[in-house]
């Protein structure tokens, strides 16, 4: 089966910094892939790389090759590239529109206004998320009036009305309690049948949890990248092993 | 000796006081002043009468007429002109010297004094492009002498808008033009219409542009290319050259009516606006 992210000779600078340093890696479909490492490692502009999201910043150079389900993602268009590789924030981050807006906000964008689309689209991503029993009433009010929870969800739903292939977390429960982080992590299990999901973590036991292969990252480079319980339980690297037995981090 | 904070706290908050009541007495007497002198000469046929008499007798139709035109061509030329600028600067570039230059030149226009503007309105518009004294130039005018602020406000009412509105969008798909249009300009909005509502208000109140320009014809303007004053001009003259003082403070008390009501229609809107949005 075709990889759904593939990186070859990864390099990316912010100007002179080499924030990420030869990266090769294979993202296989529909599972959970987490990323994991401390803070600056560079785990996030690698996830990053992949909605090409870095280049909104000035003075970004990447080298390297980088393939979408096979495909070259510079040959993509931007545009449709970003449909198919959507991303879930690290802040739930609704726009203060009605919750029918956002769930359709992608759609309007890509120009499909019809609205027997634009309904059963809002009600198949909301079903998926779980939130359509809860909001199927409150679809004119504020997104904003939601929980956080729900609010992550609904971002997660902006992405599935867009249908998009492979959802991009990047620290989706940093902003979440225990339990919503819990029920998260539960949809999340669901949406692996369809979606492919790489998740950018701090939260170790989360990564355990959730994925199914793992990459630990360190000062800009991969280190070890695998088979999540393998990772865990017998790290080959030292580093790995030293950051996930809490020597640093 | 030192004394004690309670002391110094108590002695703070009455000069703090004491300040906010003078600057609000300053403005209420001023306020005050002019409408009791004004509003005992103002009339219905004070609003709908032409101007008689060099201003001596009749009323202000003229001058009305000639302000709202004037306003009317200065916003509608400044107004996109200043937030298609705005948008440039502040969503299509990338800070650098090229910006830093265009913003220092804006800062500085917004600084120069108006006769400035009008002495350089008279040269472009009515001599060198020939539109005369007219609606036309003065209202060119205007739009330069208020483009700076409208584009600084509306600048400054986009960057203001959360970065990662502009994020999620592009996330989404959107190209530069549908994040800027659905993502930055609804929430900017306020802001934007606080400049265009001080480009109104400084059009209104403002004579040096408008006399160098626009002339200051007594007759009701029939086109945009016939001479016209404004309210403040017509006040000005009629203070200035001793006319009457009676219809000069019925103008001014007018003029501050004016301006009264559109700040507040302004506000209001704008309050409206943010309701929908937060």
């Amino acid at each position: 089966m075709t990889n759904a992210l593939t990186a070859k000779k990864l390099d990316l600078y912010y100007g002179d910094f080499h924030a990420l340093k030869n990266v090769n890696l294979a993202i296989a479909p529909k599972k959970i892939t987490a990323l994991i490492g401390p803070s600056g490692c560079g785990k996030s502009t690698l996830l990053r790389v992949f909605n090409r999201m870095n280049e909104l910043i000035a003075g970004v150079k990447i080298t390297g090759e980088v393939k979408i389900f096979g495909r070259t993602m510079n040959k993509i268009n931007l545009l449709e590239l970003r449909k198919s590789v959507g991303m879930v924030f690290q802040r739930p981050n609704p726009f203060p529109l009605t919750i029918y807006d956002n769930v359709i906000y992608g759609l309007r964008i890509h120009g499909i206004s019809k609205k027997d689309i634009l309904d059963e689209t809002a009600f198949t991503s909301l079903t998926s998320v779980g939130l359509w029993n809860d909001l199927k009433d409150r679809l004119k009010e504020n997104a904003l009036k939601l929980s956080g929870e729900q609010q992550q969800r609904l971002c997660i739903a902006r992405l599935i009305a867009l249908k998009s292939d492979i959802l991009l977390m990047d620290e989706p429960c940093s902003a979440l309690d225990p339990i919503a982080t819990a029920r998260i992590e539960e949809l999340m299990q669901d949406l692996k049948e369809n979606y492919t999901i790489v998740i950018v973590t701090h939260n170790m036991q989360q990564a355990a949890r959730v994925s199914e292969e793992c990459g630990f990252m360190l000062l800009g480079e991969l280190v070890e990248f695998g088979n999540t319980d393998r990772i865990f339980t017998a790290p080959s690297d030292k580093r790995t092993e030293d950051y996930i037995t809490g020597r640093y981090g | 000796m030192r004394i004690s904070p309670a002391i110094t706290q108590r002695l703070a908050k009455g000069v703090l006081i004491l300040a906010t009541i003078s600057a609000l007495g300053v403005l209420i007497f001023v306020i005050g002043f002019v409408l009791a002198g004004g509003f005992r000469h103002i009339s219905w046929s004070f609003l709908t009468e032409p101007i008689l008499d060099m201003g001596r007798g009749g009323g202000i139709l003229p001058a009305i007429a000639g302000t709202i035109l004037m306003v009317f061509v200065a916003i509608g030329i400044a107004a996109p002109l200043g937030i298609a600028s705005s948008i440039y600067l502040a969503e299509y570039t990338e800070e650098g010297r090229v910006t830093q230059t265009i913003r220092f030149g804006i800062n500085c226009l917004a600084g120069v004094p108006s006769i400035i503007f009008g002495l350089f309105g008279f040269i472009l518009f009515v001599v060198i492009l020939g539109f005369g004294w007219s609606i036309i130039s003065g209202g060119f005018s205007l739009a330069a002498m208020i483009l700076p602020t409208i584009i600084r406000t509306s600048e400054e009412a986009l960057r203001s808008v959360p970065k990662n509105y502009r994020d999620v969008a592009a996330s989404l798909g959107a190209t530069r033009w549908q994040v800027v249009t659905r993502s930055v300009l609804p929430y900017a909005l306020p802001g934007i219409l606080t400049g265009v509502i001080l480009g109104i208000g400084r059009s209104i109140e403002e004579t040096a542009v408008v006399i160098f320009t626009a002339g200051s014809a007594v007759q009701m303007p029939k086109s945009l290319f016939d001479s016209a004053r404004t309210m403040a001009v017509h006040f000005y003259i009629l203070a200035r050259e001793g006319i009457s003082n009676e219809n000069a403070y019925a103008t001014a008390a007018i003029l501050i009516c004016t301006i009264l009501i559109i700040n507040v229609f302004a506000y209001s809107l704008m309050h409206r606006l943010m309701r929908g949005k937060s």
